[in-house]
């Protein structure tokens, strides 16, 4: 696409995007149903989770396990930023956080000092494990995870167990959306850069990256630190969304699980699958709410199955590292449907 | 790739830009949802089914169930309705509340939200119920925040601020305490608000409190600062978290020698407390209600209320249960007394409350909370049986 | 003095809990170079089946130490069997595959023990009988229980028990072979399917009897369980340089102290990261561990 047609097709997305922002706010006539307004807002933020985090896990091959300590790190931060200045920076502008003026503007400050923080923890916890090979970057994410969390209940400035429940619900329909497009755009640009086919040769065989002259290291950093840092613009949006304080119980081993398994599901690597996975995990437990009423608990049973039988039968996820596209979508329309594995990939990196 | 992300950051300006005209947030109020005078009345309950806490989440159900199909029993509200419980679980996560209680008032249309135990939890879920001028009844946060969440939030517990208090002049008083040691289990917003008051109610009477001593919910080891709370010599120690880690830390300080009383507050309440065995004798804790009260009104009450829930679940209803039990006879009381479904005669309902419920007296106050007296009862452990002895009533102030 | 006695003995005493379960874990990474994150959730099925053995000989009842030695074998040889079935379905149909998806099995294996475990037992903690009487000896001021006692004498027992089965048995050696290399060990004979079962089943009844020692000494059992204490069991195996028998036991004695000693400490509400902070520091320090050997990856 020429950089005009990039424009255009931004200006538009841009338009759509704040046509469903009335919409889905009900800053006009008609609202969607706000329970399913909340639906698509978690399922916006989960994209950005799990896309940021396929950047590191599907594309660099490395695992942290980790991602929801990013997201916390970004989240508080930001949220104590617009609590702690977001009003007076506001009043500065002649406006108040909850018009249109001073929120999207005190938004993408916050937006931009989640990210900033989360990518100091990611460069802080990157540098020190990424050098080792192995599982050990798991542990230590997962560790650090641990550690972050720890920190937040010790902090009753920012709520400790109870929450932080002062935050200013500043978050909306336009900005998660705006951001989870951003996330996909940003790890498609870098893994079609010499970038990404530097994290994809570690990926598939460090050593010899290494003997080809990548800077191996450097390269996992960098990845990591994107990568954390798009978590702390989830967590940044998810600790502002109407009535979903951050708490510092939801953001451990398990938050960072739940990532796991939309990317898993969706497929290690594909841009399109980890979306795909973050909708079908985000969605599926509204679905079935009735489900789990019955059999309490069954659910997470079934998520673990699901992850052990996908690496034993389908270890690369649905979608493996194929990206579902209208063009791969019609041709496995006119194919037979033996063809489905292997058929006309739209591969990556196009 | 540089050129494209500032291309992009140019756009993303853009988007500033453009947004001036929508990111606001001032909704409209929600449409009013048709209130319909006959038919079963949707009442919203949402807990900790499963999770970390599932067992109060469980409780909690039990004892709200228990009260819905007695009032049925007796004829229901509104000359003859029926309440209709729908439960839906928050598996011990905020953001799960709000989407749960979201989805009762939209979908289901329920009149009234009871729950939820956890004060961090209700405090999420709250602002939900504000937005849509639904009622919420919480019957087991204590958190003092929750209630000024705004005028549609009632609580039919104490709160923190008086739990302390309560237990703060038990040991000083009666006990004659006062050297004082706190554990605290930061990982629950409970334990750490009940440790706050407890510290300065004890403080306010001329005790002297040691430093917090503060653990993780998954601390399974207590031995290292209760060896720390040993060397300090206090008269009393104050065990502020649940049950299951209560049970540890008081069999862990017998063993080191620790004879002193152990006092705790409702979160107690449980029947695996029971794992503390002998080392239980001599402890204390603040509790709704006792079977054995002196107050004939209230030993009556709590008497049927045990005996019905253990004929039904098989099982001593712990303070959860108790609680929420108490909080749907708030709500079929107001209904009867609003005499209708809408939101703000309800509210308007519920804030003129005064009924006498198992927990005490159940009178609403101005700031939507309840000021009701508090029990304490002493823990004997004898031939393998824990007993909860009723000791003293200290009336709210 | 008193005070530092008794905090040595304290944290001693956690320490061994921690040795025994990294004991596990060592073995089976020094074998299969896999974090089984799934060791922490059979050391709490051994929990939960010492749980129903000893309730139904109604140990509570009656203490008694031959009931205590059934029910630890009772329980060990449950677990020897779960943790073969979970080799044999879960783990070996993925061994060939990349190292990611041998993780990701066993966070997915520990997943399902884990919330299984909550569906089957029900997530409310349970108390663990009484299996044998409590008792208290004080000596200068220091007290410390017999349970603590046991629980270090087993964990010390057990680790010699391994070194022996691994450096002076038939088995052992055959162990170590599928360990250095699993192609040329199978060439040369070794029924290198049998030997990780045999690895999984000796992990797993040693995560059996921390589990029931443990169960002993703090006797609030739940599902959960399993998942703290495991990872920070493995920080010990790490510590002490994973794939190390000895290690082990000096990784998980010296987290036991380090957390006893922040413990007593104002910063006691730090104590669940201390491991995990202690873990970035070796990585960044000595990443082998304290008994640990570089090894030199080959091309």
């Amino acid at each position: 696409m020429s950089f005009r047609a990039k424009a255009a097709a931004a200006v538009i997305t841009l338009i759509l995007l704040v046509g469903l922002n009335y919409v889905f706010e009900g800053l006009g006539d008609f609202q969607i149903d706000p329970y399913y307004a909340r639906i698509v807002s978690l399922i916006g933020i989960s994209i950005t989770l799990a896309v940021s985090l396929n950047l590191i896990n599907g594309q660099t091959g490395q695992f942290s396990l980790g991602h929801a300590g990013f997201m916390a790190v970004g989240g508080y931060t930001a949220t104590f930023f617009t609590v702690a200045w977001g009003a007076s920076i506001a009043q500065a502008m002649g406006s108040t956080l909850m018009s249109p003026l001073g929120g999207s503007v005190v938004m993408v400050l916050s937006l931009a000092v989640g990210a900033l923080s989360a990518a100091v923890a990611g460069l802080l916890v990157g540098i020190p494990s990424l050098r080792l090979k192995g599982d050990y970057l798991a542990i230590v994410t997962l560790g650090f995870g641990e550690i972050i969390r720890v920190v937040i209940l010790n902090i009753p400035a920012v709520g400790g167990a109870t929450g932080f429940t002062d935050a200013v619900p500043i978050t909306n329909f336009f900005w998660i959306f705006a951001m989870a497009i951003l996330t996909i755009v940003i790890v498609r640009n870098i893994r079609a850069s010499t970038y990404g086919r530097a994290l994809a040769a570690i990926r598939e065989d460090e050593i010899a990256a290494e003997a080809m002259g990548v800077d191996t290291t450097r390269h996992k950093v960098l990845a990591f630190v994107v990568s954390s840092s798009l978590a702390g613009i989830a967590g940044a949006l998810s600790g502002q969304l109407f009535a979903t304080p951050l708490n510092p119980a939801n953001l451990g081993f398990v938050k960072s699980i739940e990532v796991i398994i939309m990317i898993v599901l969706g497929g290690i690597g594909s841009i399109t699958g980890a979306v795909l996975g973050a909708v079908v995990i985000t969605a599926l437990p509204e679905v079935l709410r009735d489900v789990d009423k019955q059999y309490p608990g069954l659910r997470m049973v079934v998520y673990a199955l699901l992850l052990i039988l996908m690496m034993i039968f389908r270890p690369q996820g649905l979608l493996g590292r194929r990206e579902l596209s209208v063009d791969w979508l019609w041709k496995l329309t006119r194919r037979a449907p033996a063809a489905t594995p292997g058929g006309g990939g739209n591969v990556d990196e196009q | 790739m540089k050129a494209i992300i500032g291309r992009f950051g140019l756009l993303a300006l853009a988007c500033v830009v453009a947004l001036s005209a929508t990111a606001g947030c001032e909704r409209k109020p929600a449409a009013g949802g048709a209130n319909p005078t006959t038919g079963d009345i949707p009442v919203g309950f949402y807990g900790s089914l499963t999770g970390e806490s599932a067992s109060f989440g469980i409780s909690a159900r039990e004892g709200t169930e228990l009260a819905v199909d007695e009032v049925n029993a007796a004829g229901g509200v509104l000359g003859g309705r029926k309440l209709k419980l729908i439960v839906e679980d928050d598996q011990s996560k905020t953001d799960e509340a709000s989407s749960a209680v979201t989805k009762m008032i939209t979908q289901d249309k329920v009149v009234t939200v009871l729950g939820e135990v956890s004060s961090s939890r209700s405090l999420a879920a709250a602002p939900v119920c504000q937005r849509f001028s639904v009622p919420m009844i919480t019957p087991a946060s204590t958190n003092d925040k929750i209630t000024k969440v705004g005028d549609y939030i009632f609580r039919t517990c104490y709160t923190d601020s008086q739990q302390g208090r309560v237990l703060a002049e038990f040991a000083y008083n009666d006990l004659k305490a006062r050297r004082a040691a706190i554990l605290k289990d930061v990982g629950k917003d409970y334990s750490v608000g009940l440790t706050a008051s407890i510290e300065e109610n004890f403080k306010r009477l001329g005790g002297e409190v040691l430093p917090v001593v503060s653990y993780g919910s998954t601390d399974q080891d207590f031995r290292a600062i209760l060896t720390q709370i040993r060397e300090q010599k206090p008269d009393a120690i104050f065990a502020t978290g649940y049950y299951p880690e209560a049970a540890i830390i008081v069999r862990q300080a017998r063993e080191l020698g620790i004879t002193v009383p152990i006092l705790g507050g409702d979160g107690w309440v449980g029947d695996s407390l029971q794992g503390g065995r002998e080392a239980l004798n001599n402890c204390f804790l603040s509790n709704h209600f006792a079977t054995d009260d002196p107050d004939p009104t209230l030993k009556a009450l709590g008497q049927k209320f045990v005996a019905a829930y253990k004929a039904r679940f098989g099982k001593e209803p712990d303070a959860m249960a108790a609680l929420s039990y108490d909080s749907v006879y708030v709500l079929a009381d107001a209904l009867n007394r609003a005499g209708s479904t809408d939101g703000t005669k309800l509210r308007d309902a519920i804030a003129a409350t005064s009924i006498q419920g198992v927990t005490g007296k159940l009178a609403i106050n101005e700031t939507r909370n309840v000021d009701k007296p508090t029990v304490i009862q002493e823990v004997v452990y004898k031939d393998g049986a824990m007993k909860f002895v009723y000791k003293t009533t200290i009336k709210p102030n | 003095m008193d005070t530092f006695l008794q905090q040595l003995i304290n944290g001693l005493s956690l320490g061994a809990i921690y040795a025994l379960i990294a004991l596990g874990y060592t073995m089976v990474y020094g074998v299969l170079r896999l974090i089984n994150f799934a060791h922490g959730d059979v050391y709490m099925l051994g929990a939960f089946a010492g749980f129903f053995i000893a309730n139904a000989m109604h140990l509570d009842a009656n203490p008694s130490i031959l009931g205590a030695i059934v029910v630890t074998m009772g329980s060990m040889a449950t677990c020897a069997a779960i943790g073969v079935l979970i080799e044999r379905f879960a783990y070996r149909p993925v061994r060939h595959n990349s190292r990611l998806t041998s993780l990701i099995t066993a966070i997915g294996v520990s997943l399902l023990l884990e919330y299984g475990g909550q569906v089957v037992f029900g997530a409310a903690p349970r108390f663990f009988p009484q299996m044998i009487r409590s008792e208290t000896y004080s000596v200068g001021g220091v007290q410390i229980t017999n349970q603590s006692l046991l629980i270090i004498v087993v964990s010390v027992v057990m680790m010699f028990g391994l070194e022996f089965i691994v450096h002076r048995t038939k088995i052992g050696t055959a162990m170590r072979a599928t360990s250095h290399n699993l192609a040329v060990a199978k060439l040369m004979g070794i029924n290198t399917d049998f030997i990780i079962a045999f690895t999984f089943a000796l992990g797993s009844a040693l995560a059996a009897t921390a589990g029931v020692m443990v169960a002993l000494s703090i006797p609030k059992i739940d599902p959960l369980m399993g998942l703290m204490t495991g990872l920070k069991a493995f920080v010990a195996a790490v510590l002490g340089g994973i794939g190390n028998i000895p290690g082990a036991m000096i990784g998980g004695m010296l987290i036991g102290l380090m957390e006893t000693w922040i413990g007593a400490t104002s910063y006691s509400t730090y104590r669940d990261a201390v491991a995990f902070g202690v873990l970035i520091l070796i990585l960044i320090v000595r990443p082998a561990g304290i008994l640990g050997t570089a090894s030199v990856e080959k091309v």
